[in-house]
C-alpha cells in the first residue's frame, strides 16, 4: 500500500497540485473568485454542455451499437472468434492522430460515404460520436461480454418455463444480473469520451471543444495558467463523480452471481434469427472498425509506382539523410518497446502492489484510493506533463530531461488498468490455501509463490498485455516529455504527418500500420493467455 | 515449472532487465556531465521544438571543434516548447532554448527567460531580422507562411492561380481555400497576421468577412488542412482532397520535389507570393544555465555558415545570414518572397488574444 500510495503521490497528486496551484495562488494568496470569473463566461460554458451532452451521446450510441456484439461473442461460437476479438480491442490503443486520419478519409470529402452516399460528416458531431464508438466499442464487449459468457442460461430458461415471454425472461432475469456490468461499461465509456481530446481536435473541426481541449489550449498554446486550473479542478470534480457512482456499481456487482465456465454457456448459432443476429454484429464491426483501419492499410501500401512495400522500405533508409528528426523509424519502433516494457513493469508493480492491498483491506479509506487510482484516466496529460516540469526539478529528483519520465507517465495511465484486471481474481484467491501452506511449514515468500502465483498468473499477464498496450499508443503525455532523441511511434507519425512530401504521407501510414500489428499481436497473444473463469472488468 | 510459467518468468526478467539497462545507459551520460562539471562541463543542451532538426555530420563536427558534446530534447510544438520554457524559468532544463518566433517573442522576454549574449558572427545577419537589440535573442532561421496552390488545378480550368490577398475574395476563387484555426495553429495565427499586416487592426475584419463569404474554409491543424483537404499536396491526392488552395509554407513546394517518389522534374504546387507572413525563429542562452560558456559556443554555432546552409533542406526554413548560399532545390523549386507582411512583436503580444478571440467569433462560430 505505501509503494503506490508514494507513486500516485509524487508522480501524480503533487504535480498535478503544484501546476494547479500555480494558477490559482498568487502573492495575494489562493484566487478561489477565479471560479467564478471563468465559469461564468459564455465561451466555457459552452464548452462545459458540450463536453457533457457529446459524452452522453456517445455513451448511448456506443451501448446501443456494442451491446449486441457483447451477447454475440458471450454465447456464440464461430470461426474467428479470437482473432476479431483481438481486432475490435486494437482502436483502443491507437493514436488518435492516426484514427483521425482514417476517419476523415472515411467520412470526409471524397470519401466512402460522400461517394456511395452523397453524405460529408466531417466537422460534425456524427464524425466524433462514430469514432467515440469506434475506440470503446472494447470497453462494452470484454466487460459486459465478459460477465454474460459466464452467466447460467439455465435460469433464463427456467423463467421461461415458468411461462415468461422471451423478452420479459430476458428483462426479468438477464438484465438485472448484468445491470452492474452495463452501468461499470459506462461509466468508463463516459470517463474517456468526457476527457477526449485528439478525436475532438481533428474531427471536430475548430467549432467544437471539450474540456481537455480547452485545458490543453489554455496551457500549451495561450499559458493562462489561472484559467486552466480552474477548467482542470471542474475536470476533476466531474470525473471524481462519475468515479464514485462507478465504484459503487462495481462494489454491487461483485454480489454473489451465479457464474458458470463461459465454454459452457456458448453454442453455434441456431435458426435464422441468430444467424442475422450474428451478421448483423459482423457487418457491424467490418464497417465501424475493419474500414477505418483498413483505409489505413491500404494507404501505407499504395506507394507510388504500384501497390507493394515501397514505403515500408523507405522506412528502413529514412535515417540514412542523417538528421536529428528522422531517427530512423524502425529505431522509433524499437523506443516504443522499450519504453513500454519499462512502463508495464512499473506498472504491474505499482498496480499489483495496489490490487494486493485492496483486496486485503477494506473500509471507506481503501475504496477511496481504489477511486483515485483511476484517476491519472481522467486527467489531461498536459497538466500532468506541465506539472512534472515544475515539480520534479530538484536532485534527486530532478527527472525532467531523463528518459524514466515517459515509461513514468505512462505507467500512470497503465496502472487503472492492472489494478482493474487483478482485483477479482485477487478477491476470489482463497486465504485458507495460503494459511494451509504456513501450517504444513512454507515460508511467506515460498506460500505466495506456490499458491498466489499460479492463480494469478494468467491475471497478471493479461494486465500486463494492457498496461504494454496502452504504453505504446500513449501519445498526449509522452510529446510534452522532453526527450533526448528518442521518439516513440506515436510521436514519430505525427512528426511524418507534420511535413510536406509524399514519401512522409506514406511512411506515416506505414509506421500506423505497424504499430497496428503490434498491437494486434499483442492482443492476440492475450486472449491465447486468457484465463477461462475470470475476465477481469475490462 | 511449467512452461508458461518459465516464459512468464522470462519475460518479466526481460522486463525488469531493459529497465536497468535503460538506467544504466541514461546514468552513464549523466555521470559524464555531472563528473566534469567542476572545472568545464562538457555538455551543452539545447532544448527545442519537434521540429527542430540537423545534419548528424554538421553537428559532429562542431562537437569536435568545440569539445562540446551536445544534448538535444524536444518538447511539443513552438508554443507548448517556449510555454515550458517559461515555468522552468530559472531552472531550465537547458542552456539554450531554440525555437521562439515572432509571434510569441515579446512573450518569451516579457517573461525574462534569456541571457542577453552577442553572439559571434551576428554581424552577418541580416540586420531587418535583428528584433531584440539587447540581444537576448538571436535570429537563426526565417520562413514564410503562404497560400499555396495546386498547379494542375488552375491548369485545368484555365484560371491564373491567385496572387495576392486581394486576389482570394475574387469570385473565380470562391470555396477553394482551406486555412487553419488560428488559436490553435501557426501557420493559421500567420495567415491572420497577414492580414492584419496588410489592411491594419482594424481593417483585418473586413477582410475576413469578405473570405468567409468566398467560402474559406477552416480546418484544426496543418495536417489536416495540407494532407486531407489540399488536392495538390501527395498526401491530399491520395484523400481525394477537394481545395486547391491552402495555407502553407513558401517551402512546400521544394519540400513536395524532395520526398516525390520519383522526385518530380517540377513542383506540383506553387505560392502566391502576396500572401505571406514572414516568420523568424530566434534561439537564446537560457538564464540559470548550468553551462553558459558551452550555450554561448552553441548559439554561436546556429548562426554559423556550416550550420545555416544545413537548415534548409532539414527544417526548410531561409538563412539569416547573408553569405550562407542555399541548396539547388530551394533555387529551383522555391520562390523568394520580396514583400511579406508584417506585424512588430510588441504589437502581436498586445493585441494576440484579443484578435484571435475577434476571429474565432467571426470565421468559427
Amino acid at each position: 500500500m505505501a509503494v503506490p500510495l508514494a507513486f500516485f503521490g509524487l508522480f501524480f497528486a503533487y504535480p498535478v497540485v503544484a501546476i494547479v496551484g500555480r494558477g490559482l495562488k498568487t502573492d495575494e494568496g489562493w484566487q478561489f473568485g477565479r471560479f467564478a470569473e471563468v465559469l461564468a463566461r459564455p465561451d466555457i460554458a459552452d464548452v462545459l454542455w458540450f463536453t457533457t451532452w457529446q459524452a452522453l451521446a456517445s455513451t448511448v450510441l456506443t451501448l446501443l451499437i456494442a451491446l449486441p456484439a457483447a451477447y454475440v461473442f458471450a454465447r456464440f461460437e464461430f470461426p474467428g472468434k479470437q482473432l476479431l476479438r483481438a481486432v475490435v480491442t486494437v482502436p483502443f490503443v491507437l493514436p488518435t492522430v492516426v484514427v483521425g486520419t482514417a476517419f476523415l478519409a472515411l467520412l470526409g470529402r471524397g470519401g466512402l460515404t460522400d461517394e456511395l452516399l452523397g453524405v460529408r460528416l466531417d466537422t460534425t458531431v456524427w464524425a466524433i460520436l462514430l469514432a467515440h464508438v469506434f475506440f470503446n466499442y472494447a470497453v462494452v464487449v470484454r466487460t459486459v461480454g465478459g460477465l454474460w459468457a459466464q452467466l447460467d442460461p439455465r435460469q433464463e430458461e427456467a423463467a421461461r418455463v415458468l411461462g415468461a415471454g422471451r423478452f420479459t425472461a430476458w428483462r426479468r432475469v438477464t438484465l438485472p444480473a448484468l445491470a452492474p456490468a452495463v452501468a461499470a461499461a459506462s461509466l468508463m465509456v463516459f470517463l474517456f469520451t468526457f476527457s477526449s481530446f485528439g478525436v475532438v481536435l481533428i474531427l471536430g473541426g475548430p467549432s467544437y471543444s471539450t474540456l481537455e481541449v480547452e485545458v490543453y489550449r489554455q496551457t500549451a498554446q495561450l499559458l493562462d495558467l489561472p484559467t486552466a486550473a480552474v477548467l482542470t479542478m471542474v475536470q476533476f470534480a466531474a470525473i471524481g463523480g462519475i468515479l464514485a457512482v462507478h465504484a459503487r456499481t462495481v462494489r454491487k456487482r461483485e454480489t454473489a452471481l451465479r457464474l458458470v465456465d463461459p465454454g459452457r454457456t456458448t453454442h453455434r448459432p441456431r435458426g435464422w434469427a441468430q444467424r442475422t443476429l450474428l451478421g448483423g454484429v459482423l457487418l457491424t464491426v467490418a464497417l465501424l472498425i475493419v474500414l477505418p483501419l483498413g483505409v489505413l492499410v491500404e494507404r501505407s501500401f499504395d506507394a507510388p509506382g504500384g501497390y507493394g512495400l515501397g514505403y515500408y522500405r523507405a522506412l528502413q533508409d529514412a535515417g540514412a539523410g542523417g538528421g536529428t528528426f528522422l531517427v530512423a523509424p524502425l529505431e522509433a519502433i524499437w523506443n516504443s518497446l522499450q519504453y513500454a516494457l519499462a512502463a508495464t513493469a512499473i506498472a504491474l508493480v505499482i498496480g499489483g502492489l495496489a490490487a494486493a492491498a485492496l483486496t486485503r483491506r477494506g473500509g471507506r479509506f481503501v475504496r477511496g484510493f481504489d477511486a483515485l487510482l483511476m484517476l491519472p484516466l481522467g486527467v489531461s496529460a498536459v497538466t500532468v506533463g506541465f506539472g512534472f516540469l515544475i515539480t520534479l526539478d530538484e536532485p534527486p529528483l530532478d527527472l525532467r530531461t531523463s528518459w524514466i519520465l515517459v515509461p513514468l507517465a505512462q505507467a500512470l495511465v497503465g496502472v487503472p488498468f492492472v489494478v482493474r484486471t487483478m482485483l477479482p481474481v485477487l478477491r476470489a484467491v482463497d486465504g485458507r490455501l495460503r494459511e494451509a501452506a504456513a501450517v504444513l511449514g512454507a515460508s511467506p515468500l515460498r506460500a505466495w509463490r506456490e499458491v498466489d502465483l499460479p492463480l494469478v498468473r494468467r491475471a497478471l499477464l493479461i494486465a500486463a498485455g494492457f498496461a504494454f498496450a496502452v504504453s505504446l499508443g500513449e501519445f498526449g503525455a509522452t510529446v510534452f516529455i522532453a526527450r533526448a532523441d528518442r521518439p516513440t511511434l506515436p510521436v514519430a507519425v505525427a512528426r511524418l504527418l507534420g511535413r510536406a512530401g509524399e514519401l512522409n504521407y506514406g511512411q506515416a501510414m506505414a509506421l500506423s500500420t505497424i504499430l497496428m500489428l503490434v498491437c494486434a499481436v499483442s492482443l492476440l497473444l492475450l486472449e491465447r493467455l486468457r484465463p477461462d473463469k475470470t475476465s477481469g472488468e475490462f | 515449472m511449467s512452461t508458461t510459467k518459465k516464459i512468464a518468468g522470462a519475460a518479466l526478467a526481460a522486463a525488469l532487465g531493459v529497465t536497468t539497462l535503460s538506467a544504466c545507459g541514461g546514468d552513464a551520460k549523466d555521470k559524464t556531465a555531472g563528473a566534469s562539471d567542476a572545472p568545464k562541463s562538457t555538455t551543452v543542451t539545447l532544448v527545442s521544438h519537434d521540429s527542430f532538426n540537423v545534419t548528424d555530420a554538421v553537428l559532429k563536427e562542431f562537437e569536435q571543434q568545440s569539445g562540446y558534446t551536445v544534448k538535444t530534447l524536444k518538447a511539443g510544438d513552438a508554443g507548448a516548447a517556449l510555454n515550458q520554457e517559461i515555468l522552468t524559468k530559472g531552472s531550465p532544463r537547458g542552456d539554450v532554448f531554440f525555437g521562439v518566433d515572432n509571434t510569441l517573442l515579446s512573450r518569451a522576454l516579457d517573461n525574462g527567460i534569456f541571457t542577453p549574449y552577442e553572439a559571434k558572427g551576428l554581424a552577418g545577419v541580416k540586420p531587418e531580422y535583428v528584433l531584440d537589440k539587447e540581444h537576448r535573442v538571436t535570429p537563426i532561421d526565417s520562413g514564410d507562411i503562404c497560400v499555396n496552390y495546386d498547379k494542375a488545378y488552375f491548369a485545368e480550368k484555365k484560371i491564373a492561380p491567385p496572387q495576392t490577398l486581394d486576389d482570394l475574395v475574387k469570385p473565380e476563387y470562391k470555396n477553394l481555400l482551406v486555412t487553419e484555426n488560428a488559436a490553435t495553429s501557426s501557420p493559421g495565427l500567420g495567415f491572420l497576421l497577414a492580414s492584419v499586416g496588410k489592411y491594419g487592426e482594424e481593417g483585418w475584419k473586413d477582410y475576413w468577412s469578405k473570405l468567409k463569404a468566398n467560402g474559406v474554409e477552416v480546418v484544426d491543424g496543418w495536417e489536416q488542412a495540407y494532407n486531407e483537404r489540399f488536392s495538390g499536396s501527395a498526401g491530399g491526392k491520395k484523400a481525394k482532397g477537394d481545395r486547391p488552395l491552402v495555407v502553407s509554407y513558401a517551402s512546400s513546394p521544394p519540400v513536395e520535389v524532395l520526398y516525390g517518389e520519383p522526385q518530380p522534374a517540377e513542383a506540383p504546387t506553387g505560392v502566391s507570393t502576396g500572401t505571406c507572413f514572414r516568420q523568424i525563429e530566434f534561439a537564446g542562452l537560457l538564464k540559470g544555465a548550468k553551462n553558459e560558456e558551452g550555450g554561448k559556443a552553441l548559439v554561436d554555432f546556429l548562426i554559423s555558415k556550416k550550420f545555416q546552409e544545413d537548415m534548409p533542406l532539414q527544417m526548410f526554413v531561409n538563412p539569416v545570414t547573408k553569405d550562407a548560399a542555399l541548396p539547388e532545390l530551394f533555387t529551383k523549386h522555391g520562390v523568394v518572397i520580396e514583400k511579406p507582411e508584417n506585424v512588430a512583436p510588441e504589437t502581436i503580444a498586445k493585441n494576440r488574444e484579443q484578435w484571435v478571440k475577434a476571429w474565432t467569433s467571426l470565421v468559427v462560430k
